[in-house]
Protein backbone atom coordinates (compact mmCIF):
# COMPACT_ATOMS: atom_id res chain seq x y z
CA UNK A 1 0.00 0.00 0.00
CA UNK A 2 1.41 3.27 -1.06
CA UNK A 3 1.29 6.13 1.84
CA UNK A 4 2.59 9.54 2.30
CA UNK A 5 4.51 11.04 5.31
CA UNK A 6 2.89 14.54 6.12
CA UNK A 7 5.53 17.09 5.56
CA UNK A 8 5.38 18.90 9.33
CA UNK A 9 7.98 20.29 11.07
CA UNK A 10 6.89 20.40 14.93
CA UNK A 11 9.38 20.84 17.84
CA UNK A 12 10.32 18.33 20.20
CA UNK A 13 11.30 14.65 20.37
CA UNK A 14 10.14 13.36 17.38
CA UNK A 15 11.05 9.85 14.98
CA UNK A 16 10.10 10.72 11.80
CA UNK A 17 13.29 11.87 10.30
CA UNK A 18 12.98 14.97 8.10
CA UNK A 19 14.14 13.33 5.11
CA UNK A 20 11.50 11.87 4.43
CA UNK A 21 8.61 13.96 5.37
CA UNK A 22 5.95 14.77 2.55
CA UNK A 23 7.47 11.47 0.75
CA UNK A 24 5.80 8.41 -0.88
CA UNK A 25 6.15 4.86 0.17
CA UNK A 26 4.79 1.55 0.36
CA UNK A 27 4.14 -0.48 3.47
CA UNK A 28 6.50 -3.50 3.90
CA UNK A 29 5.22 -4.87 6.98
CA UNK A 30 3.06 -3.79 10.23
CA UNK A 31 4.95 -3.77 13.66
CA UNK A 32 2.37 -3.51 16.11
CA UNK A 33 1.77 -0.90 18.86
CA UNK A 34 4.25 1.04 20.57
CA UNK A 35 3.61 3.47 23.11
CA UNK A 36 3.99 7.41 21.46
CA UNK A 37 7.65 8.37 21.82
CA UNK A 38 6.39 11.76 21.48
CA UNK A 39 4.49 11.72 24.83
CA UNK A 40 7.29 8.91 26.34
CA UNK A 41 10.20 11.44 25.54
CA UNK A 42 8.64 14.15 28.50
CA UNK A 43 7.14 11.81 30.65
CA UNK A 44 3.35 12.23 29.75
CA UNK A 45 1.45 9.33 29.68
CA UNK A 46 2.12 7.93 26.18
CA UNK A 47 -0.73 6.34 23.89
CA UNK A 48 -0.36 3.38 21.93
CA UNK A 49 0.23 4.01 18.13
CA UNK A 50 0.39 1.43 15.51
CA UNK A 51 4.14 1.25 13.90
CA UNK A 52 4.55 0.63 10.33
CA UNK A 53 7.98 0.18 8.26
CA UNK A 54 7.59 1.73 4.66
CA UNK A 55 9.85 1.24 2.08
CA UNK A 56 10.82 4.24 -0.15
CA UNK A 57 12.99 4.44 -3.41
CA UNK A 58 15.75 6.66 -3.58
CA UNK A 59 14.79 8.87 -6.53
CA UNK A 60 11.59 9.49 -4.23
CA UNK A 61 13.66 10.89 -1.46
CA UNK A 62 16.59 11.99 -3.83
CA UNK A 63 14.95 13.35 -6.97
CA UNK A 64 16.06 12.22 -10.13
CA UNK A 65 20.09 11.49 -9.80
CA UNK A 66 20.35 8.40 -7.57
CA UNK A 67 23.49 5.93 -7.82
CA UNK A 68 20.88 2.84 -8.76
CA UNK A 69 17.10 3.12 -9.50
CA UNK A 70 16.14 -0.31 -7.37
CA UNK A 71 18.30 0.95 -3.98
CA UNK A 72 15.52 1.80 -1.52
CA UNK A 73 15.89 3.15 2.31
CA UNK A 74 12.99 1.44 4.84
CA UNK A 75 12.18 2.94 8.15
CA UNK A 76 9.89 2.88 10.98
CA UNK A 77 7.23 5.34 11.01
CA UNK A 78 4.07 5.67 13.31
CA UNK A 79 0.80 5.99 11.89
CA UNK A 80 -0.05 9.66 13.19
CA UNK A 81 2.83 10.28 10.45
CA UNK A 82 0.79 8.99 7.54
CA UNK A 83 -1.44 11.44 5.19
CA UNK A 84 -4.96 9.94 5.17
CA UNK A 85 -5.60 10.40 1.94
CA UNK B 1 61.34 1.08 24.08
CA UNK B 2 61.22 3.07 27.00
CA UNK B 3 58.26 4.89 27.98
CA UNK B 4 58.45 8.57 26.77
CA UNK B 5 56.14 10.52 28.90
CA UNK B 6 58.00 13.48 27.90
CA UNK B 7 56.26 14.06 24.52
CA UNK B 8 52.84 12.67 26.36
CA UNK B 9 52.96 10.43 23.51
CA UNK B 10 52.67 6.39 24.23
CA UNK B 11 54.58 3.88 22.72
CA UNK B 12 51.99 3.00 20.02
CA UNK B 13 52.57 6.98 18.89
CA UNK B 14 49.24 8.29 20.81
CA UNK B 15 48.75 10.75 23.08
CA UNK B 16 47.75 9.90 26.73
CA UNK B 17 44.56 10.40 28.41
CA UNK B 18 44.63 13.11 30.73
CA UNK B 19 43.59 12.39 34.05
CA UNK B 20 40.22 13.70 34.77
CA UNK B 21 40.78 15.91 37.58
CA UNK B 22 37.90 18.93 36.68
CA UNK B 23 34.97 18.59 39.08
CA UNK B 24 32.29 16.64 38.42
CA UNK B 25 29.33 17.91 36.13
CA UNK B 26 25.62 18.20 36.72
CA UNK B 27 24.66 14.83 35.58
CA UNK B 28 28.00 12.86 36.83
CA UNK B 29 26.37 14.46 40.23
CA UNK B 30 22.78 13.06 39.66
CA UNK B 31 24.06 9.88 38.81
CA UNK B 32 26.28 9.39 41.53
CA UNK B 33 23.15 10.76 43.72
CA UNK B 34 20.71 8.36 42.28
CA UNK B 35 22.86 5.47 42.82
CA UNK B 36 23.39 5.88 46.33
CA UNK B 37 20.03 6.61 46.96
CA UNK B 38 19.27 3.14 45.16
CA UNK B 39 22.02 1.39 46.83
CA UNK B 40 20.52 2.68 50.40
CA UNK B 41 17.19 2.02 49.70
CA UNK B 42 18.81 -1.80 49.22
CA UNK B 43 16.57 -1.20 45.66
CA UNK B 44 20.61 -2.39 43.63
CA UNK B 45 23.66 -2.82 45.01
CA UNK B 46 27.39 -1.86 44.01
CA UNK B 47 27.83 -5.43 42.76
CA UNK B 48 24.73 -5.70 40.62
CA UNK B 49 26.11 -2.18 39.04
CA UNK B 50 29.21 -3.52 38.66
CA UNK B 51 28.15 -6.97 37.08
CA UNK B 52 25.61 -5.20 35.08
CA UNK B 53 28.59 -3.22 33.22
CA UNK B 54 30.70 -6.29 33.06
CA UNK B 55 27.65 -8.12 31.22
CA UNK B 56 27.50 -4.99 28.89
CA UNK B 57 31.02 -4.64 28.11
CA UNK B 58 31.44 -8.62 27.54
CA UNK B 59 28.63 -8.58 24.59
CA UNK B 60 30.32 -8.81 21.25
CA UNK B 61 29.55 -9.31 18.00
CA UNK B 62 30.60 -13.03 18.85
CA UNK B 63 27.34 -13.59 20.02
CA UNK B 64 25.40 -12.29 16.84
CA UNK B 65 27.81 -14.48 14.82
CA UNK B 66 26.56 -17.57 16.09
CA UNK B 67 22.99 -16.80 15.70
CA UNK B 68 23.98 -15.89 11.90
CA UNK B 69 25.99 -19.65 11.48
CA UNK B 70 23.27 -21.53 13.10
CA UNK B 71 21.06 -19.88 10.30
CA UNK B 72 23.50 -21.07 8.15
CA UNK B 73 22.96 -24.50 9.16
CA UNK B 74 19.89 -24.93 10.12
CA UNK B 75 16.80 -23.87 7.81
CA UNK B 76 13.91 -24.30 10.59
CA UNK B 77 15.87 -21.88 12.48
CA UNK B 78 16.63 -19.39 9.40
CA UNK B 79 12.65 -19.02 9.21
CA UNK B 80 12.07 -18.70 12.87
CA UNK B 81 14.88 -16.31 13.04
CA UNK B 82 13.91 -14.26 10.01
CA UNK B 83 9.91 -14.48 11.58
CA UNK B 84 10.84 -13.25 15.00
CA UNK B 85 14.21 -12.54 15.20
CA UNK B 86 13.97 -11.88 19.24
CA UNK B 87 12.68 -15.34 19.80
CA UNK B 88 15.37 -16.95 17.92
CA UNK B 89 18.19 -14.67 19.54
CA UNK B 90 16.50 -16.07 22.81
CA UNK B 91 16.46 -19.49 21.84
CA UNK B 92 20.30 -19.75 21.90
CA UNK B 93 20.43 -17.99 25.33
CA UNK B 94 20.74 -14.44 23.94
CA UNK B 95 19.61 -12.26 26.91
CA UNK B 96 18.00 -9.34 24.72
CA UNK B 97 15.53 -7.98 27.22
CA UNK B 98 12.70 -5.92 25.77
CA UNK B 99 14.76 -5.55 22.18
CA UNK B 100 12.12 -6.29 18.98
CA UNK B 101 14.84 -7.12 16.61
CA UNK B 102 14.18 -7.60 12.83
CA UNK B 103 17.13 -9.85 10.57
CA UNK B 104 17.83 -9.05 7.27
CA UNK B 105 18.38 -11.88 4.66
CA UNK B 106 21.05 -10.70 2.01
CA UNK B 107 20.49 -12.62 -1.39
CA UNK B 108 21.56 -12.48 -4.46
CA UNK B 109 19.74 -9.50 -5.67
CA UNK B 110 19.25 -8.44 -1.91
CA UNK B 111 22.07 -6.43 0.30
CA UNK B 112 21.02 -5.18 3.32
CA UNK B 113 22.39 -2.18 5.31
CA UNK B 114 21.55 -0.32 8.71
CA UNK B 115 21.82 2.92 10.36
CA UNK B 116 19.91 4.89 12.68
CA UNK B 117 20.24 8.05 11.22
CA UNK B 118 18.25 9.88 14.46
CA UNK B 119 21.01 8.89 17.14
CA UNK B 120 22.78 5.57 17.09
CA UNK B 121 20.37 2.47 17.85
CA UNK B 122 22.27 -0.52 17.47
CA UNK B 123 21.23 -4.17 18.57
CA UNK B 124 23.78 -3.89 21.26
CA UNK B 125 22.51 -7.51 22.82
CA UNK B 126 24.19 -9.11 19.94
CA UNK B 127 26.69 -7.03 18.81
CA UNK B 128 28.12 -5.16 21.55
CA UNK B 129 29.19 -1.52 21.50
CA UNK B 130 28.50 0.34 18.31
CA UNK B 131 31.75 1.33 16.04
CA UNK B 132 32.69 4.89 16.41
CA UNK B 133 32.04 5.62 13.04
CA UNK B 134 28.26 3.99 13.21
CA UNK B 135 27.42 6.94 15.54
CA UNK B 136 29.01 9.78 13.27
CA UNK B 137 26.90 12.21 11.26
CA UNK B 138 29.10 11.70 8.11
CA UNK B 139 27.96 7.76 7.94
CA UNK B 140 24.52 8.30 9.09
CA UNK B 141 24.20 11.03 6.91
CA UNK B 142 25.55 9.77 3.80
CA UNK B 143 24.65 5.71 3.62
CA UNK B 144 21.32 6.94 3.26
CA UNK B 145 21.87 8.68 0.12
CA UNK B 146 25.15 7.34 -1.34
CA UNK B 147 25.26 3.37 -0.17
CA UNK B 148 27.45 2.79 -2.64
CA UNK B 149 29.91 5.22 -2.60
CA UNK B 150 29.93 5.00 1.18
CA UNK B 151 30.45 0.63 0.85
CA UNK B 152 33.28 1.83 -1.24
CA UNK B 153 34.83 3.18 1.65
CA UNK B 154 34.63 0.64 3.39
CA UNK B 155 36.03 -1.79 0.63
CA UNK B 156 32.56 -3.31 -0.50
CA UNK B 157 31.67 -2.92 -4.23
CA UNK B 158 28.42 -4.29 -5.12
CA UNK B 159 27.44 -4.75 -8.88
CA UNK B 160 23.84 -2.65 -9.94
CA UNK B 161 22.33 -6.15 -10.63
CA UNK B 162 21.92 -6.04 -6.54
CA UNK B 163 19.74 -3.76 -4.91
CA UNK B 164 20.86 -2.40 -1.66
CA UNK B 165 18.17 -1.80 1.13
CA UNK B 166 19.21 0.74 3.72
CA UNK B 167 17.59 0.16 6.72
CA UNK B 168 17.13 3.45 9.30
CA UNK B 169 16.19 2.24 12.75
CA UNK B 170 14.34 5.20 13.16
CA UNK B 171 11.94 3.94 16.13
CA UNK B 172 11.91 0.46 18.43
CA UNK B 173 13.25 -1.79 16.38
CA UNK B 174 16.53 -2.89 16.15
CA UNK B 175 18.27 -4.74 12.95
CA UNK B 176 20.81 -7.43 12.32
CA UNK B 177 21.91 -8.51 8.60
CA UNK B 178 22.12 -12.11 7.84
CA UNK B 179 24.83 -12.31 5.50
CA UNK B 180 25.14 -14.69 2.31
CA UNK B 181 27.19 -17.96 3.17
CA UNK B 182 30.14 -17.60 1.83
CA UNK B 183 30.71 -20.34 -1.36
CA UNK B 184 32.87 -23.57 -0.56
CA UNK B 185 32.29 -23.96 3.51
CA UNK B 186 29.70 -26.62 2.85
CA UNK B 187 32.12 -29.08 4.92
CA UNK B 188 32.71 -26.10 7.69
CA UNK B 189 31.35 -26.71 11.08
CA UNK B 190 28.99 -24.14 13.02
CA UNK B 191 32.12 -23.09 14.50
CA UNK B 192 34.16 -22.73 11.91
CA UNK B 193 31.26 -20.63 10.20
CA UNK B 194 30.68 -18.22 13.16
CA UNK B 195 34.85 -17.43 12.95
CA UNK B 196 33.89 -16.12 9.57
CA UNK B 197 30.88 -13.28 10.87
CA UNK B 198 32.31 -10.26 10.99
CA UNK B 199 30.81 -7.20 13.03
CA UNK B 200 30.67 -5.74 9.76
CA UNK B 201 28.94 -7.95 7.71
CA UNK B 202 26.17 -8.11 10.52
CA UNK B 203 25.69 -4.41 9.73
CA UNK B 204 26.17 -4.80 6.26
CA UNK B 205 29.16 -2.76 5.59
CA UNK B 206 31.21 -5.49 5.09
CA UNK B 207 30.74 -9.48 4.19
CA UNK B 208 32.11 -12.32 6.13
CA UNK B 209 35.90 -12.90 5.75
CA UNK B 210 36.59 -15.05 2.59
CA UNK B 211 37.91 -18.25 3.24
Amino acid sequence: MKVKIKNLFPPGHVRTPSYLRGKVGEIERDLGYFSNPEQLAYDLPAAKVKLYRVRFAMSEIWGGEVECATDTVDAEIYEHWIQKD
Amino acid sequence: MPHDHENHLSSSGHPYRKDQDKPLTYWQNMEIAVREILIQKRITSNSEVHQTINDMDNRSPANGAKVVARAWTDQEYKKRLLNDASEASRELGFDIGALKLIALENTEEIHNVVVCTLCSCYPRNLLGLPPDWYKQRSYRSRIVKFPRKVLKEFGLQLSKDISIRVHDSTADMRYIVLPLRPKATESFSVVELEALVTRDSMIGVGLPKPI
